[in-house]
Order: C-alpha cells, then structure tokens, then sequence
C-alpha cells in the first residue's frame, strides 16, 4: 500500500497542484489581458479605457466575467445540440492544455518531453476544430462562413508556422523545449534567424484570427464569424480560448526566439532576476506586438491572405529552412 | 505496469469503437469526428509503445491537416437523410455479398498469418535506450540510411500526386481581372500621375453654377 502511494498517489497529486497552480495564473493572465487591452486600445486612440470599476478598472474582467456567468445560454432551435456545447469547451480545453510543456524557468514545467514543441505545435494546429465545429453545429450561414473561412486560414499559415519551427530545431538540435532555450544561452535565435523570427510572429497573428487577419469573424460582413449564435458562459469560453492562444503564441515567440527564461546577458544584476519572470516580460513583449497591431492595421482582404500565406510565407520559410540547413553543414556548426 | 496495461485497453477499446462509429454513425460530419477520435486514440497507443515521434507526427498530419480536409468537404455535403435511407432492402444483397467476400478475404488473410522469421531477433535487437537517442534520431538514422531509396521514391509519388492535383485544377480562365501585386508595386508616380497647369482666367475664378 506504501509503495501503491509512493509511485502513483503522490506523484498524481503533485501533478494536479501543478496543473491548478498553472491554470489559475493562466485564467488571471487572460482575464487582465482583456483589460490591457482596451487600456492599450483606449491610450492609441486618446481615450480613458475601462476606468470606472475599482481603482483604475482593474476589477473590470472580474465584473465582465459575473456579467457573462449570470446571463441565459441560448441554444438555437436548429443547432446540433451536443456539437454546439461542445465547441467552445474544445477550443477552452486545447488553449489550456498546450501550457503543459512551456518551461517557466530552469527545469520548471510540469510535462518535460522529448518532443515538446511537436506536441505545442499540434494542439495549436487543433485549435481549428472547436470553430469549425462551432460554425456547423449553429446551423446558421455566417457562423458557416466564418468557419470555413478560419479553417482555410489556419490551415495555410500552420504550413509557414511549421517551417519555422523547423529553422529553430535545426539550430537548437532538440525537440525538447527546454533545451531549445539553453541553447539559446549565447545567441538568443532572433538574431540569426529575424526573418523568421517576423514572420513566426505574422503567422501568429492568423493562428490565432487577430487583427489584421481577423476576418473569420469580420463583423461588418459575417456579424461576429463563428461564434454568432452563442451568448453566455460558452461564448466566454471562445473569448478566453482566443486570448489563452494570444498568450500561448507570444510565450512560444518567447521560447523559440528569445531565450525563453533566460537573461539578455549572464551578467550581475541581469541574473539576479528569477528566470520565470523574464519569461514573463518577453511574454508581455509579444502581447503588446498583438495589441498594437490591432489599433493600427487594417483587416487584409481574403485573397490577400491567401496569397501571403501560400505565395509568400511559405517559399520564405521553405528557402530559409534550405539555407539555415546548408549553413549548418557547410560551415561545420553540427 | 497496470496502469499501462489499463491505459492501452482505453485507448485501444475507443479506438476500435470509435472505427465501428465511422461506418454506424447516419451523419457525415459525426463519422468524420469518430474518424479525429480514432485517430488521437492511434496516436495514444504510439505513446505507451514509447513512439512519441510517431503520435505527434500522427496528431499533425491527419489530425491537424488531412482530417480538416475532410470535415471541411463533408460539411458542405447537401445530403438529404430520407433519400439515403431509401431502397436500403433493394441494395441489401449486393451490399452482403461484398460484405461476405471481404470477410472471407480477411478471414484468408489471418488465416495464412505468420510472423517473418526475423522478426524475433529485430525486435529484441537493442535500439539504444530512449535516454541515449531520442525516438526522432533514431527515425532519422533508419530512414536516411538504410531505406533512402524507399525514402525518396514516397517523396516522388507524393511530388506526382502533388503535380497532378494542381494540373487537374489549374485552370486560365479568360475575362478574370487577377490583381497582380508585383505590377501595382512596380507602378512609378511620374507614370500615372500628370500635374498640368490649367490656365486661370480671372473671372470665372471661384465662380459657381457655370
């Protein structure tokens, strides 16, 4: 019975204190998220932003959320009941379960696997499914369209987004994501490979259907996309599944790109600061990159986006995997 | 090791219920999710036999990308249920002679099933420990040395079938206007703009209603 307790029973429960503890700043994560960035949004445009409910509205999200606790769910008569539940929780399950391999600090991950960024970049590419199914299971046109529409897109840039990823393994010489930071001790990877380094970033921006790429839920032609007909909790669980992905791309822009949670420098006062809270700052980098690119861009046209995806995106990305590849071997790096 | 065996019964059991789903299941859409599930299933058992190479590169591939194709093409399907369902006793016989003949073949087929000779000794030849070579490495090792050849000649048919694909559906239409970016880029200000002077003449400067 000791041992029963000592190699299945602890080990469970530390596991869950893990996943809670991760979880828990997460949800804080995304809710101040959504306040950053009306604050960001409001100061681009000159205004005030969110500033009446406690002190600076900081307790904003918080009445947002009981807002869209207490109101009805609406299911509409046509929908494919059990499908239509079930979208928003897939797109919520997926946005929280991928932080399971990202390294906070030194050795500070709850799963440490051999092919963590495979397994990131497979859940990321099955973010498609609950607004895909979500679109269908409404059983109205727009939430259709806006469907359809996502998987085309998603399914384009995840072609750029894996070739990235590529570029990075080839240098890091790992699957493993915490060795992909450490080896990143020296030269944080944005350096060598800043194209991609952008170009990781714009795909991002599709991955997760942000502006300017926002056009799955373009309000002024398909009213709001996919999510059209949901009201309530299940709408609040695409909103914070869309904002969990927001910070899930910036916190892998952070790993794949700029050193996860290590100093700029190993220098003095640079290292005295604990590793998770770097990986907090680059973080916020990138979050920061998406709210400023909502405030300034215009939203692209379809084609458009198909045409940077498919004719730009993906021979840059396919060239540089071919060059970074070659410079390896020719110039003795491996 | 109970957990495991557990873990594979789960996993197992789903995915094969989850397949017989596929077939069963009236909507479309609903067989294509059976379809993803059967396919995460297949990607778990990878992981207990310690292929975490293979369920990732399984989860990305059919799920991330082939599965979407499908669903995406199946849930544009305009398919009327009453028609389906019409004449089901009519094709009953033709559809259980296939049925009987496939599983005669099956039946063959396990029948007359035995293991190569070497497939003891390859199994327990020692691959090196997943501490020392990852699962990655070790695929790499394989397939870029003994089976290149193997290798490169699926590239190739997938090249073929890639050629033949946009061949089929390429297509120039004639009378489409096509923005072509590389033009509108190339476009100088001295080409489309002209600044003329036009003669002001004093009286009717400012006059309106002319």
């Amino acid at each position: 019975m000791a041992s029963f307790f000592s190699t299945y029973a602890l080990p469970t429960i530390i596991i869950v204190v893990q996943i809670a503890v991760v979880v828990g700043i997460l949800l804080g994560c995304v809710a101040y998220l959504t306040l950053a960035e009306r604050k960001v949004l409001a100061a681009m445009q000159l205004r005030m932003g969110p500033n009446v409910v406690g002190p600076f509205g900081l307790f904003q999200p918080i009445a947002d959320g009981l807002k869209l606790l207490t109101k009805e769910t609406v299911i509409p008569s046509g929908a494919n009941r059990i499908l239509f539940v079930a979208a928003p929780m897939l797109t919520f399950i997926l946005s929280l379960i991928a932080w399971a391999v990202i390294p906070f600090g030194q050795g500070m991950v709850i799963a440490d696997i051999n092919v963590g960024i495979l397994y990131l970049f497979a859940i990321s590419s099955l973010g498609v499914y609950g607004i895909v199914v979500a679109g269908w299971a409404s059983n109205s046109k727009y939430a259709f369209l806006g469907a359809l529409r996502s998987a085309a897109q998603m399914v384009s840039y995840e072609v750029s987004i894996g070739f990235v990823i590529v570029t990075v393994l080839l240098c890091a010489g790992s699957m493993n994501i915490s060795k992909i930071v450490e080896a990143q001790r020296h030269l944080w990877f944005f350096i060598p490979l800043f194209p991609m380094f952008i170009l990781f970033f714009i795909s991002g921006l599709a991955e997760t259907n942000r502006t300017p790429f926002d056009l799955v839920e373009g309000e002024s032609e398909l009213v709001a996309g996919y999510f059209v007909e949901y009201s309530s909790m299940t709408f609040a669980l695409f909103y914070l599944g869309e904002y969990a992905n927001m910070i899930l791309i910036s916190a892998m822009t952070a790993i794949l790109f700029l050193g996860g949670w290590l100093p700029p420098f190993d220098i003095a006062p640079l290292n005295w600061v604990p590793g998770p809270i770097w990986f907090f700052a680059k973080t916020c980098f990138g979050l920061f990159f998406f709210l400023w690119a909502r405030a300034t861009l215009p939203r692209y046209r379809y084609d458009q986006l198909m045409r940077l995806g498919w004719k730009v995106f993906l021979p840059l990305s396919l060239g540089y995997v071919a060059l970074v590849a070659g410079v390896l071997v020719y110039g003795g790096l491996v | 090791m109970i957990i495991q065996a557990l873990a594979f019964y789960v996993f197992a059991a789903i995915a094969v219920a989850s397949g017989v789903m596929v077939v069963a299941s009236r909507n479309p859409v609903h067989s294509v999710l059976f379809l993803i599930l059967a396919f995460f299933n297949a990607a778990g058992l990878f992981v207990l036999l310690g292929a975490e190479f293979l369920a990732m590169t399984l989860v990305i591939v059919y799920v991330g990308a082939v599965a979407v194709l499908f669903l995406f093409v199946v849930m544009m399907l305009d398919i009327n249920f009453v028609a389906l369902r019409e004449g089901f006793m009519r094709y009953l016989p033709v559809g259980a002679a296939i049925g009987l003949v496939l599983l005669a073949e099956l039946l063959l087929v396990v029948g007359s099933w035995s293991f190569a000779p070497k497939a003891k000794t390859i199994a327990d030849s020692p691959i090196k420990a997943p501490d020392e070579l990852s699962n990655a490495a070790a695929l790499g090792k394989v397939i870029y040395t003994d089976h290149i050849l193997l290798f490169q000649a699926s590239g190739l048919i997938l090249l073929v079938a890639m050629v033949g694909a946009i061949v089929l559906t390429l297509r120039e239409r004639a009378g489409v206007r096509r923005q072509r970016v590389g033009v509108q880029i190339a476009r100088r200000r001295e080409e489309v703009i002209e600044i003329r002077k036009m003669p002001a003449s004093g009286a009717n400067v400012g006059g309106a209603g002319e």
